[in-house]
C-alpha cells in the first residue's frame, strides 16, 4: 500500500503499518502536515500548525513504539479541537480572547491519546468557544466545506470535521453541547461521537455550558470511534461530573448482530421542517437498517420541539458565568487601553470576545438576573426534565432512536448572518440529546445534491457500544462512509 | 439620645476558615505565610478547563459543626455560583450554597451579665474564599495574591436575636470557642481565620417590624466588633431622633477613627446570579457519614461542663471556667488522667487558681504555661499522698513556674518533704512545750485558742514541713499532758 493511500486508511490500517515499521510515525506525520499545508488556504480547518512540534512527538513516538511494542496507537496521528488545553500549544478555543494563551497543563483527553502515543498534527479550528453551528464565528477565520468550498464545514467542531473529511487526520477530537460534533460529522460526511454526559472527562475541556458540554471523537468509521472512544473514556476524579463506572470496552460489542434490535423512529422529526433531500436518505438509511433485521418502531418526543428555547436558556446562563473569568487579569486578551478596573474588563471583554460569544452572555446574564431567573432559568430545567423524561419513555419501546442529525444539509456561508435564531433552529434534532445527557452518533448515510447528509443514532444512557454496534453493521453493509470528497480523495498528491 | 426608648437587633455572618491541609476545590495547600501567588494552581487560578472537585475534609469538618450545634445536617445540599467581576476573584464568581446549605438550622448557648441566652442559627454553608488584593507597594497598580483563593469557609449565620453588643460578643466568642474545641477552625483573628460581618438595626420598643438594617463587614477581632456595633447603634438612634431614616447598605468599620463608612448601598449591589453550579453534583451526606464523624467528635464543651458537675463534683463556676475554651478542655483532661487519686476538686482549683493567676500576671495563654499539665499533675500527687502540704506545694509551683524542674527532685533537693514521722515531730513538740510552761498552763486552764499559738510555732520550727493532721494530733496528746 502506497503512503498517499494509508493516509486515508483506519486506525486499525495504519497501526499495523507502524507496526511492521512500513512507515515511520515521523514519515506518516509529515504526509499529513504536507497535506495540511496544502489544504490551509482553502480550508482553514487548523488554527495553529506547529511542524516541528509534531515531528517532535512523531519523533518520541517512533522512540515509543520500539519501547512499547504492545501499544497499538503510538505514532498515529491526530487532530486536536481547539478547545482542549494541550501543555505547550496555543489553545485559542477559537477565540482572541486567547489568541496567545499557552496552556500550562493538559486536559484530559489529551493527556489520555498522549499516553496512548497519538501524535498531535495540530490545532483545529472551531467556533469561538464553541457558539455556533457553522465555523463562522471562529477568530481565526471560517473552515470551508471540503465537499463544497462555498458552504460550511458545521460546527462547533468545524475544523475537526473537514480534517479527517479532507483527509488531513485519520480522526480527531471534538465537544457536543448542543450538536458541535454530530451536525458537522453529518455534514462532512464522516462519522462522529457525542458520549454520555459523564462518560469522557471535561477536565482541560475549556467550558461552553458546564451541564451539557461533552468530549467526542470524529473519524472516518465507526469502528475506529469505538477504538478511540475506549482511549478517552473513564472515570477522572478532577471531573466531578466524571461518572465511575466499569463499562465494558466500546470495541468488543462492536461486532455483534443487530438482528432483533428496536430501532425507534420519532414521528415529529420527519415532520415540517426537514428538507426533502434529507428527509429520502434517512429514510433509506433506516430501511436499511430494517433490512439488516432491526425492527422499527414509532415513538413519540413531544417534548422535544421545547429544546431549542430550553437550550438558549441553560447553555448561555451557564456560559456568562463560565465566561467571565476572561477578565484581562491573569490571562488571555488584555485591551492595552484603560483608565480604570471597570475599564479593564469592557475594554479587554469587548475586543476579546466576537459578537456570538458576546450575545449568548448577554442572554445568560439576563435570564439569570434578579426576577428573570425563575421564569426562564428554573421553567427552562423543568422542560428539560420533561424532554429526558420523554426519551426515558421512548427506550421502553426502543433500543435505540434514529432519526436525522440535521434539517439540511451544509449551508452556503453567510447564510444567516443577519439571523442568529434561524441558525440556532436547525439543531432541533441534536439538542434535545445534550439536554438529556444521552450517547448518540453520526454516521454518513447518502448525499442530497452532491452533499453529505448524517443519519442519527441515541442510545440510553451509557449504551455507546450499542449505537457503535449498529452503525458498523450500516457500515459494514453500505460503503456512504467511505466516500471522499473528489478533490480530497487524495489523488490531487 | 434616649438608647433606652429603642431595642438594638443584631445579626451575625461569620466566616470561619475550615482548618484541612488543601483548599475547598483544589489540591493546593492552605498554609498561611507563603509568597504570593506560590499556592495558588491552575483550579485556583480559574484557568480555562478547570475544575472544582468537594474537598472531604472540609464537608466532614462542616457536618462536625452541624452535629454540635445540633442542626440539620442536609442530606443533600448544592453549590451555587455567585457571579460577580473583581480581580481577586479569579473564575468572576464565588462556589458557595444558596437554597440548600449542608447545615440548617441550630443554636449556641451564651453566657452574658444577664444570664444564660439560646442563640438560634439560620445556617451554616460551605464556601470558597477570595484571593487578597494588595493595594500598597506598588505604584499605580494594585497587586493579586491569590494563595488564599479556594480556602475553604464555614459561612454561619445567626438568626436577628441578639439584642446588644454585649451579646453580640459573647456570641462571637462562644462560636469561637465552639470551632477551636471541634478543631475546625484555628480561631485565628489576625490572619483571617475567624471575622464576622454584624447586621445591625434598631426599632422603636414594643414595635413589631425590623427596622432598616444596615451590614457592617469583616470585624476580625471581637473589640472591633463591640466597638462597630455600639458606634452603629448611636449612629442609627440619632439619625433617626434626628427625622432622618437609615439606608439599607454595607458598611465599613474604621479602628483608627473609631466609626464605621457606607461602602455600598443596596442600590449598588451586585445582582449575584446565583444558580447551581454545573460543574457540582449535589453534595450527597449519608447518614453513614454523619455517624461516622459524630463518633469521631469530642465530647461537647456542655456536656463535658455537666460530667464535671455530676460526675466530678465541681461547682458551676468551675466547671463553666474549665469548658470555656479548648485549651483549658485539654489541660484539666490531661491534668486530671495524669494525676491518678488526686481530688478533682483540687486538681480545678488549682487551675483556676494558681496556674490561671500565674497566667495573668505573666501576660501568657494556657497553651505557653510554664508549668505543663503532666508537671502540675505531679505536683499535685504530692500533696494528694501527704509528702508535701499545700502550702509548700504553692511554693513549689513558683520555683517549678521561674525555674522549672521536677517536683520529686525539688522536694528531696530542696528538703520540703513534709514531716510525717511522729518521732521526729514528738521531739520539736516536747521542746516547744518546755520551752513556753505559761501557754502550756493557759491552754490547760481551758484557753483553747492557745492551741493555734503551738501549730504555729511548731510550722515555723518545721518550716512548714509539718503533716498538718498529724500535727494536731499529736500536739493535743503532748498538752493534754500525762
Amino acid at each position: 500500500m502506497s503512503l498517499t493511500e494509508l493516509l486515508n486508511q483506519g486506525l486499525l490500517e495504519i497501526s499495523a503499518a507502524l507496526g511492521r515499521r512500513e512507515v515511520s510515525a515521523v514519515e506518516l506525520a509529515t504526509a499529513y502536515l504536507d497535506r495540511i499545508d496544502q489544504a490551509q488556504p482553502e480550508l482553514n480547518a487548523f488554527i495553529t500548525v506547529d511542524r516541528k512540534h509534531t515531528l517532535q512527538e512523531a519523533a518520541l513516538a517512533d522512540e515509543m513504539r520500539v519501547a512499547s511494542p504492545d501499544l497499538p496507537w503510538v505514532g498515529i496521528p491526530i487532530a486536536q479541537k481547539d478547545l482542549f488545553c494541550a501543555k505547550g500549544w496555543r489553545t485559542t478555543a477559537g477565540s482572541r480572547m486567547l489568541e496567545n494563551f499557552i496552556s500550562p497543563y493538559d486536559a484530559h483527553v489529551v493527556e489520555q491519546l498522549n499516553r496512548q502515543g497519538f501524535v498531535t498534527l495540530g490545532r483545529a479550528n472551531m467556533d469561538e468557544f464553541a457558539m455556533g453551528s457553522s465555523n463562522e464565528n471562529s477568530f481565526f477565520g471560517p473552515v470551508k466545506n471540503p465537499w463544497d468550498l462555498t458552504r460550511v464545514p458545521g460546527g462547533s467542531s468545524g475544523g475537526s470535521a473537514a480534517a479527517v473529511a479532507a483527509g488531513l487526520a485519520p480522526a480527531a477530537t471534538g465537544t457536543d453541547t448542543g450538536g458541535s460534533i454530530r451536525q458537522p460529522a453529518a455534514w462532512c460526511g464522516i462519522s462522529g461521537i457525542k458520549p454520555t454526559y459523564g462518560r469522557v472527562s471535561r477536565y482541560g475541556m475549556i467550558a461552553y455550558a458546564s451541564s451539557l458540554d461533552q468530549a467526542g471523537m470524529f473519524a472516518r468509521s465507526a469502528q475506529d470511534l469505538a477504538l478511540l472512544m475506549d482511549v478517552i473514556s473513564g472515570h477522572d476524579p478532577r471531573d466531578a461530573t466524571s461518572v465511575n463506572r466499569q463499562d465494558a470496552p466500546c470495541s468488543h460489542g462492536l461486532h455483534q448482530p443487530i438482528r432483533g434490535l428496536r430501532v425507534g423512529i420519532p414521528k415529529q422529526w420527519f415532520g415540517k421542517g426537514l428538507s426533502d433531500g434529507v428527509k429520502a436518505v434517512v429514510e433509506s438509511a433506516i430501511q436499511e437498517l430494517l433490512a439488516l433485521g432491526c425492527e422499527g418502531v414509532e415513538i413519540d418526543l413531544p417534548m422535544s420541539e421545547q429544546a431549542i428555547p430550553a437550550y438558549y436558556v441553560i447553555a448561555p446562563a451557564e456560559a456568562s458565568s463560565n465566561l467571565s473569568r476572561f477578565d484581562g487579569v491573569r490571562f488571555g486578551h488584555r485591551a492595552a487601553q484603560y483608565k480604570d478596573l471597570g475599564e479593564l474588563y469592557e475594554h479587554s471583554r469587548g475586543e476579546g470576545f466576537g459578537p456570538e460569544v458576546k450575545r449568548r452572555i448577554l442572554m445568560g446574564s439576563y435570564v439569570l438576573s434578579h426576577g428573570y431567573y425563575d421564569a426562564y432559568y428554573l421553567q427552562a430545567q423543568r422542560v428539560r426534565r420533561l424532554i429526558a423524561n420523554d426519551f426515558e419513555r421512548a427506550f421502553e419501546r426502543c433500543d435505540v432512536i434514529a432519526g436525522p442529525v440535521a434539517p439540511t444539509t451544509a449551508f452556503p456561508l453567510g447564510s444567516f448572518g443577519a439571523d442568529p435564531v434561524q441558525m440556532y433552529l436547525a439543531d432541533l434534532y441534536t439538542i434535545p440529546v445534550n439536554l438529556a445527557g444521552l450517547p448518540a452518533l453520526s454516521v454518513p448515510a447518502g448525499f442530497d445534491h452532491g452533499l453529505p447528509v448524517g443519519l442519527q443514532l441515541i442510545g440510553p444512557w451509557w449504551e455507546e457500544t450499542r449505537l457503535l454496534q449498529m452503525a458498523h453493521a450500516f457500515q459494514t453493509a453500505t460503503d456512504w462512509h467511505t466516500k471522499r470528497p473528489a478533490s480530497y480523495s487524495g489523488v490531487t498528491q | 439620645m434616649t438608647q433606652k426608648n429603642w431595642e438594638v437587633v443584631i445579626g451575625l455572618e461569620t466566616h470561619a476558615q475550615l482548618s484541612t491541609l488543601s483548599k475547598i476545590f483544589s489540591g493546593a495547600s492552605t498554609a498561611f505565610g507563603a509568597e504570593p501567588n506560590t499556592q495558588a494552581c491552575p483550579v485556583d487560578l480559574g484557568f480555562p478547563g478547570v475544575l472544582p472537585v468537594p474537598n472531604r475534609a472540609a464537608v466532614e469538618r462542616a457536618i462536625r459543626f452541624g452535629l454540635a450545634v445540633g442542626a440539620h445536617i442536609a442530606p443533600v445540599s448544592i453549590f451555587a455560583r455567585k457571579n460577580y467581576f473583581y480581580p481577586d476573584l479569579p473564575k468572576g464568581y464565588q462556589i458557595s450554597q444558596m437554597e440548600l446549605p449542608v447545615v440548617q438550622g441550630g443554636s449556641l448557648r451564651i453566657q452574658t451579665k444577664a444570664g444564660e441566652k439560646v442563640v438560634n442559627l439560620t445556617r451554616a454553608h460551605l464556601e470558597e474564599d477570595a484571593g487578597k488584593s494588595l493595594h500598597e507597594d506598588f505604584q499605580g497598580q494594585s497587586g493579586i495574591d491569590l494563595n488564599r483563593a479556594g480556602t475553604p469557609l464555614l459561612e454561619i449565620v445567626t438568626e436577628p436575636e441578639m439584642r446588644s453588643s454585649e451579646e453580640a460578643v459573647a456570641y462571637a466568642r462562644a462560636l469561637h470557642a465552639l470551632v477551636r474545641w471541634i478543631e475546625i477552625c484555628d480561631g485565628n483573628m489576625q490572619e483571617g481565620s475567624f471575622r464576622c460581618d454584624a447586621n445591625v438595626s434598631v426599632r422603636p420598643l414594643g414595635q413589631k417590624e425590623f427596622g432598616t438594617r444596615c451590614e457592617i463587614k469583616n470585624l476580625n477581632s471581637f473589640r472591633f466588633l463591640e466597638r462597630a456595633i455600639e458606634f452603629e447603634i448611636k449612629r442609627q438612634i440619632e439619625l433617626i431622633e434626628d427625622g432622618g431614616k437609615v439606608v439599607q447598605e454595607t458598611r465599613l468599620y474604621d479602628p483608627d477613627r473609631d466609626e464605621t463608612r457606607s461602602m455600598r448601598s443596596k442600590e449598588d449591589a451586585h445582582d449575584y446570579r446565583y444558580f447551581p453550579d454545573p460543574d457540582l453534583p449535589p453534595l450527597c451526606v449519608s447518614t453513614e457519614w454523619i455517624a461516622e464523624v459524630a463518633a469521631g467528635m469530642p465530647e461537647l464543651p456542655e456536656v463535658r461542663k455537666v460530667r464535671y458537675e455530676t460526675e466530678l463534683g465541681l461547682s458551676a463556676y468551675d466547671a463553666g471556667l474549665l469548658t470555656a475554651t479548648r485549651e483549658a478542655g485539654e489541660y484539666f483532661e490531661a491534668l486530671q488522667s495524669a494525676a491518678k487519686g488526686v481530688d478533682a476538686k483540687l486538681c480545678a482549683n488549682w487551675v483556676n487558681g494558681e496556674l490561671s493567676a500565674a497566667l495573668n500576671r505573666a501576660g501568657l495563654e494556657l497553651t505557653d504555661a510554664k508549668v505543663s499539665a503532666t508537671k502540675l499533675a505531679g505536683l499535685l500527687v504530692r500533696v494528694g499522698d501527704g509528702t508535701i502540704s499545700g502550702k509548700i506545694a504553692k511554693e513549689l509551683f513558683e520555683i517549678m513556674w521561674s525555674e522549672g524542674g521536677e517536683v520529686d527532685a525539688l522536694i528531696e533537693s530542696r528538703g520540703l518533704r513534709q514531716i510525717s514521722d511522729t518521732g521526729a515531730l514528738e521531739v520539736v513538740l516536747k521542746e516547744l512545750i518546755s520551752k513556753h510552761p505559761t501557754q502550756v498552763e493557759e491552754y490547760r486552764g481551758g484557753k483553747e485558742k492557745v492551741f493555734g499559738f503551738f501549730v504555729g510555732q511548731a510550722m515555723k520550727a518545721t518550716q512548714g514541713k509539718a503533716n498538718p493532721a498529724q500535727l494536731n494530733e499529736l500536739l493535743k496528746i503532748l498538752l493534754a499532758g500525762d
